[in-house]
């Protein structure tokens, strides 16, 4: 007994001793805490606790990281090509990147937002918006891969997008430039009450996800930056930043810097679906793609759409207000009680906040500021929550803990600073290497934010990394928020420039992801489900190779008959039912990208031989342990030849 | 009591008769089939075209769809269940003791056909298999799954169990004997 008091007496000196030299170790190595190595080590075989999304920004693709280990899984291709999955060169998922202009392969991707059940994230899509031409995509997050993409007319530079409301009824595109509606050729110089911002609302059917521009309001032309929906008490509103309230059209850094305050555009969106509901607004001509891929016939379609329906504010009274808000803000952010609606004034000493109690006093009571083309502007003091006074230079972007506790990126100071809501009071600063764009904590714009971790996402790195020449990588960087103060664990490169990203606890998410596809629910119009099916079919010059592949072989392996001037298209299907045994396959010459295949996946490349000869094709992907054997060729004879058309495996 | 002996075997259509499980780093989810009185199954989806799959490389046969026996031992049971059930209804306890012995003698012949079976599909490797692997002793490498227990083949490890059908078979022939044994006591006791 005495001995083990003894060894108690002596594990509690031990233990004081270590959390001394644990604070010690704080103090003299920065931000670093000591154990920060453990903390975010995921030992090899298991699994992360978060999923973050992280988008490409210029990239124009999602990356998939897991949390806190920082560890890249995947690179979801969205408005990008992207060789290595065949994503936009194969025929299945080309039409995935049409648009209005035709064929674009490559867009900006800023914002992804995963979908939610009452207010709470449900795991099930992830969308994030195209930048350059304005679209709107949606990865589908039992594949993990983009399933539809539609363009948003009468929209430039889609920045205020793709967010979500509670329920997932809309996702939400804001235009960043302000354009002619419709587009006409006219002097830039008059810009002023004519150009015009389109704030589009996308429904999202609840059962497959599918999209369609519900309506589009046609705003003052000012820049409408970022956005986030209300929740709880303030859902049904969306709120919109805006700068360019000076409807500048050259020289903006200092033109559109000139208002003390820009606004917070709030929007009621319930009140504007009732009114067109009820037959409101216009249908006007308009001409954009819609793309949606099928999972059962793995094929993507792409239709244009005629028309669109626009709602002039001034035409729904009651449904749009201004907010006024210092200065230029970027970031829109809306706390978890949906009360408190931050305007992160990037160029502003402050950070404002504003309540939508009292906002909503203000319009009951109809306090109005004057107004703008129509939309009444209400008192900055008769919405004003709070300010958090002199919190860093340079504020972007806030998210939530759910504890009370807001996190704001500075920009310019390169700094995370946290404040509580309601006493706006700052507790803690951690710096940024560098320059700190946008942050996210898992399920931050949501009821139910997941407050652990904070991922902050920095635009410039400079020495934090091996040099890589000019370039160099942008970066993440993770911090636990779990306790009173930030703790900075972890850098990690991220893909492209992330300009945001949106994270969930992974057990929502992994067990909905497909293991593979089932051959018997194959659809594909060129697929085949048995090797008795393997063919090939000449069409005039077309000629269609139905193959099959599996470990180790492709069938037909010897094709004879092709000739030059022939568009050669290989529907390969793969048999295999086994999780993780994609095959690929490539052929010499053909001016397009491997493809890569999933077990009971069909997939079309074309080859458009120029020579005869007789030319190899093989498998790109280690299959197997005969994946050196997996090869075939294909006999090319001259255009004017009678080579009969054969083929063959095994003979 | 000979009622429920003579029934139990027929649980052999409900539950499975034995599996086996295949074991590899490369599968963390083991392959695996059960076979029952009337088919082989999948443990989990597709496995049983996958352990084909892998057994390919080294010229196993593909196991079939259908062999003989799903037809002979469906038969074989409900035969034997019949005349169990009729002994049970007419028969004396010494009848339950053919029928004990019946029912072992059929069991055994089950056993040593799934061995033959068994024996065959890991031996008769088709001559130009891919790869081809020798005993120490010179011989050809059998890929013969084991009978009963666990064994390592090459990457993989092998598991043979029997399964609810077989246990029930089992003590459905258990119970013929114990059925017989207390038929035996009390007619003792009567005559006594």
């Amino acid at each position: 007994m005495t001995r083990f008091k003894y060894t108690i007496a002596t594990f509690l000196v031990a233990s004081l001793f270590f959390v001394r030299c644990g604070e010690g170790g704080q103090g003299s190595n920065g931000a670093l805490t000591s154990n920060a190595a453990e903390r975010v080590y995921v030992a090899p075989g298991e699994h992360d606790e978060f999923y973050a999304f992280i988008s490409g920004g210029f990239s124009g693709q999602l990356s998939v990281y897991g949390l806190p280990s920082g560890r890249l899984f995947k690179v979801i291709p969205v408005f990008s090509q992207d060789a290595e999955k065949a994503y936009g060169y194969n025929e299945e998922t080309r039409p995935m990147l049409n648009t209005s202009h035709g064929f674009i392969p490559w867009d900006d991707s800023h914002h992804p937002d995963i979908s939610q059940t009452a207010g709470e994230l449900d795991g099930r899509w992830v969308f994030i918006n195209g930048n350059n031409t304005p679209r709107i995509a949606k990865v589908d997050l039992s594949l993990f891969e983009t399933t539809e993409i539609i363009e948003v007319p009468n929209s430039a530079g889609n920045h205020s997008s793709a967010f979500v409301t509670e329920n997932t009824e809309y996702v939400v595109a804001g235009t960043r430039f302000s354009v002619p509606i419709p587009q006409r050729d006219m002097p830039i110089s008059e810009y002023k009450g004519n150009f015009k911002g389109a704030l589009t609302f996308i429904s999202v059917d609840p059962e497959d996800g599918g999209m369609d521009i519900k309506f589009q309001l046609i705003m003052p032309g000012f820049d409408y930056d970022l956005s986030h929906p209300g929740r709880g008490k303030s859902h049904g509103w969306f709120f919109f930043t805006t700068y360019n309230t000076e409807e500048a059209n050259s020289l903006l850094e200092v033109n559109a810097s000139q208002n003390d305050k820009d606004f917070i555009a709030a929007v009621n969106w319930k009140k504007i679906e009732e009114y067109v509901n009820n037959g409101g607004g216009t249908l006007m001509p308009a001409n954009y793609a819609h793309n949606v891929y099928d999972e059962s016939t793995q094929m993507a379609t792409s239709t244009m759409k005629k028309e669109v329906r626009v709602v002039n504010p001034a035409d729904v009274p009651g449904a749009v207000f201004l907010l006024p808000t210092p200065k230029s803000p970027h970031g829109c952010d809306v706390d978890p009680s949906g009360e408190y609606i931050v305007g992160n004034g990037k160029l502003s000493a402050d950070l404002t906040v504003h309540s939508f109690t009292r906002m909503l006093e203000a319009i009951e009571n109809e306090k109005y500021d004057g107004d703008a083309y129509g939309i009444p502007i209400l008192s900055f003091e008769d919405v004003l929550a709070g300010t958090v006074s002199q919190p860093g230079l340079g504020p972007l972007h806030t998210e939530f803990d759910g504890e009370g506790n807001a996190y704001t990126t500075f920009f310019i100071s390169s700094e995370v600073v946290k404040w509580k809501l309601g006493t706006w009071e700052v507790v803690d600063r951690q710096p940024c290497f560098y320059s700190v764009g946008h942050l996210m904590i898992p399920g931050g714009n949501s009821r139910k934010p997941f407050g652990k971790y904070v991922v902050a996402m920095n635009k410039i790195t400079k020495d934090r990394y091996l040099p890589t020449g000019p370039e160099v990588t942008q970066s993440a960087q993770l911090y636990d928020i779990s306790g009173d103060k930030m703790e900075l664990l972890l850098d990690f490169p991220t893909v492209g420039e992330p300009h945001y990203a949106a994270g969930i606890a992974a057990d929502i998410v992994k067990a909905r992801s497909k293991k593979i596809f089932e051959l018997k629910d194959n659809k594909h119009p060129y697929g085949v489900s048995t090797d008795a099916d393997v063919r090939v079919e000449r069409d005039g010059k077309d000629v269609h190779i139905y193959m099959t592949t599996i470990r180790s072989h492709f069938n037909p392996d010897n094709i004879e008959g092709v000739k030059v001037g022939d568009k050669v298209y290989f529907h390969v299907t793969n048999m295999e039912q086994d999780y993780d045994v994609p095959h690929g396959i490539s052929m010499i010459g053909a001016n397009t990208s491997e493809l890569l295949i999933m077990p009971g996946q069909t997939e079309t490349f074309v080859w458009e031989p120029k020579q005869p000869g007789v030319w190899p094709f093989y498998c790109t992907d280690f299959c197997s342990a005969l994946h050196q054997e997996m090869q075939g060729y294909v006999r090319v004879s001259p255009a004017n030849s009678n080579t009969e058309l054969t083929w063959s495996l095994g003979e | 009591m000979m009622f429920a002996a003579a029934l139990l075997p027929l649980l052999l259509f409900v539950f499975p008769l034995w599996k086996i499980t295949l074991e590899a780093p490369q599968y963390p989810t083991p392959l695996g089939m059960y076979i029952h009185i009337n088919d082989f199954t999948d443990a989990n989806p597709h496995d049983i075209k996958n352990i084909n799959l892998m057994n390919h490389y080294v010229g196993m046969k593909y196991i079939p769809d259908a062999i003989p026996e799903f037809k002979i031992f469906p038969i074989g049971i409900i035969l034997t269940s019949l005349i169990g059930l009729l002994i049970a209804w007419k028969g004396t306890y010494k009848w339950y003791l053919y029928w004990f012995l019946m029912m072992l003698l059929v069991s055994s012949a089950g056993l040593v056909d799934f061995y033959l079976w068994e024996h065959d599909y890991g031996h008769d490797l088709d001559p130009r298999a891919i790869m081809k692997f020798t005993n120490p002793d010179g011989s050809v490498m059998g890929f013969q799954p084991p009978f009963f227990g666990t064994k390592h083949i090459l990457n993989f490890t092998a598991h043979s169990y029997p399964q609810a059908g077989a246990y029930f078979l089992a003590a459905g022939i258990l119970l013929g004997f114990v059925a017989y044994r207390m038929g035996r006591r009390s007619k003792h006791k009567i005559t006594a």
